[in-house]
């Protein structure tokens, strides 16, 4: 369990010089400037100082209903997708690390293969369920649920469904990785301690998966809040979310100084959150290797 | 494989968990497995069940110049990305692992950047400087941005082999008189080589896969798959979709089994390390 260890990075033997190291990140730091830093800062530049030093555009954000409106669904959304991942995703992890062998392979080939399937895949794949003359119109009015095909696609719920579905796998492998690393000893200890199978969980499992958790809610989260491709094609107008927002100020009005006060409150909240907990983002947990 | 532990609940309780558990892998897996019969199917829109087979959508995307030359330039600028990615990203993990880097909290920050960075807010700041820099449309273009947003993955791949890999025999290269270049190319290089592989492939699909950046950095005349599936989405459900999302969906099983090939590599490879034997 190398979630509390306080840095991703563990220096290991000093072999290289300062000025060796340095010209092996120069590429990395090259790229970084020319195509993440300088494109953003050049956006936050235009929502800031074009043509002079402003933030009518930042105060437009926040004093019109309309936005406020975007800016409050895409947090409630997000909430709910992560809501949605951690009820789904918790128990599936909690069975996976408690099985081995075959049976753990498969169940973690079916977690990691629609985490590397293209989104717009899987994007598509909903909207396809979802339509009038879907597979669940069809088996619900097969059903007698309900007498007539209902709108399904472009509402709230088909939004939260499918990006729940998209980002699922970003729960499951940091709560997986956390409840693998919780010794059989401690459950073991609390139940001849004559703790029962709930209360075991609740004061030993739950405690010690809590990293896992808060890693996998704010990766959801956090690609919730800025999610485009699924709420663009899978929610309608009343579904608009912040991202969507964006791209409509940049393609439809080209509205770069309010595209990037956007972009600033977005990034305000993604940096916060980040900065905040930063220990938790571990990546290679998504790439196959275990920490 | 629960033999020895003790039951954590009882029947009913742990009969109901592996269901529910169960039913969350059929949701995950079945929206995309439902697809790939439809893809099938002769008819003009899309049913399930398939009332026969046919190829008929796939012929129809193979005959279509668009789908192919979008096909075509994803293909070129996954390879580039792969290819620059994993440079870039072995090159950074070797210095974050065995150099001294000052300024190591700021590194760290940047290497996740592009992951908690929205892809939206990304997306249209390339657009912006792109269209000064006439980069839009282009396989540079396309080619920086993808390999920015696969090198956090490429690094903490290559960063997680070089920490399997037992550091000491770097130093017998290096004390038996050999040059740190070549002490990387036969040493480091060969033990490392499935992890910058498996690097290679995921950098490939991130780059191949992806659609936000890639919609907003496109021009009319060159774009990438994604971007034009995002088109014709929106435009359309139409039968040949299912038949690119299932050929999608097939990719996406190749890589993860020759990831699972590599991993399996590099797990021989770390064995005799340990014990101090050459392999």
């Amino acid at each position: 369990m190398s979630a509390r260890r306080p840095s991703a990075f563990f220096l290991g033997g000093r072999h290289l010089s300062e000025a060796a190291s340095l010209a092996l990140l120069v590429p990395f730091a090259l790229l970084l400037v020319v195509v993440f830093l300088l494109p953003l800062g050049t956006l936050l530049h235009e929502s800031l100082l074009v043509p002079a030093p402003t933030l009518e555009h930042y105060e437009r954000v926040f004093a019109q209903p309309v936005y406020l409106r975007v800016m409050w669904r895409t947090l409630r959304i997000a909430f709910y997708v992560t809501l949605v991942a951690l009820l789904l995703g918790y128990p599936l992890a909690y069975v996976m690390s408690r099985s081995g062998g075959l049976k753990l392979g498969l169940m973690a080939a079916a977690v990691l293969l629609p985490l590397w399937t293209s989104v717009l895949v899987r994007t598509y794949a909903w909207m396809v369920l979802l339509q009038r003359n879907g597979l669940v119109n069809e088996g619900l009015t097969g059903l007698g649920f309900v007498d007539a095909p209902i709108r399904l696609l472009y509402t709230e719920g088909a939004v939260v469904l499918a990006m729940s579905h998209v980002l699922l796998p970003f729960m499951v492998l940091p709560v997986f990785s956390a409840l693998k690393g919780i010794p059989d000893d401690y459950p073991r200890a609390a139940q001849m301690l004559g703790a029962s199978g709930w209360s075991t969980f609740r004061e030993v499992i739950w405690p010690l998966s809590l990293p896992g958790v808060v890693s996998g809610c704010l990766m959801v989260f956090l690609l919730a809040l800025g999610f485009f491709i699924t709420p663009a094609l899978i929610g309608g107008p009343q579904q608009m979310m912040i991202a969507t927002l964006v791209s409509q100020q940049v393609r439809e009005m080209l509205n770069w100084p309010f595209a990037g006060a956007l972009v600033g409150v977005l990034l305000a909240f993604v940096l916060a959150l980040t900065i905040a907990f930063n220990r938790f983002i571990r990546l290679e947990r998504f790439v196959g290797t275990r920490s | 494989m629960t033999a020895g532990r003790p039951p954590r609940q009882g029947g009913v309780g742990r009969l109901l968990l592996h269901a529910f558990a169960y039913a969350v892998i059929v949701f995950l897996l079945l929206p995309t497995v439902l697809v790939a019969p439809m893809s099938v199917s002769p008819e003009k829109y899309l049913q399930f069940p398939p009332s026969g087979f046919s190829l008929r959508w796939y012929g129809e995307y193979f005959a279509d110049r668009e789908w192919v030359e979008a096909t075509l330039f994803s293909a070129e600028a996954g390879i580039i990305s792969a290819i620059g990615a994993t440079v870039v990203g072995t090159m950074t993990a070797l210095a974050l692992v065995r150099g001294r880097v000052r300024g190591r909290a700021v590194v760290e920050l940047l290497i996740i950047g592009p992951v908690v960075v929205p892809h939206i807010a990304l997306a249209v700041a390339m657009f912006l400087v792109y269209e000064q820099l006439r980069l839009t449309g282009t396989l540079l273009g396309f080619a920086m941005a993808h390999i920015v947003l696969a090198l956090p993955f490429a690094i903490f791949t290559v960063l997680a082999a070089l920490y399997r890999f037992d550091a000491d025999l770097e130093m017998a290269a290096l004390s038996c008189g050999a040059s740190r270049i070549a002490t990387f190319r036969h040493v480091t290089l060969p033990m490392i080589a499935p992890g910058v592989a498996s690097a290679a492939l995921f950098a490939f699909i991130i780059s191949f896969d992806e659609a936000v950046v890639s919609f907003f950095i496109s021009d009319l005349d060159r774009k990438t798959l994604p971007r034009k599936m995002f088109e014709d989405i929106d435009f359309d459900v139409s039968p040949v979709l299912a038949a690119v999302a299932t050929m999608l969906s097939l990719l996406t099983i190749l890589v993860l089994v020759l990831g699972h090939f590599f991993k399996q590599m590099a797990d021989r490879r770390a064995a005799p390390a340990r014990e101090g034997k050459t392999p």
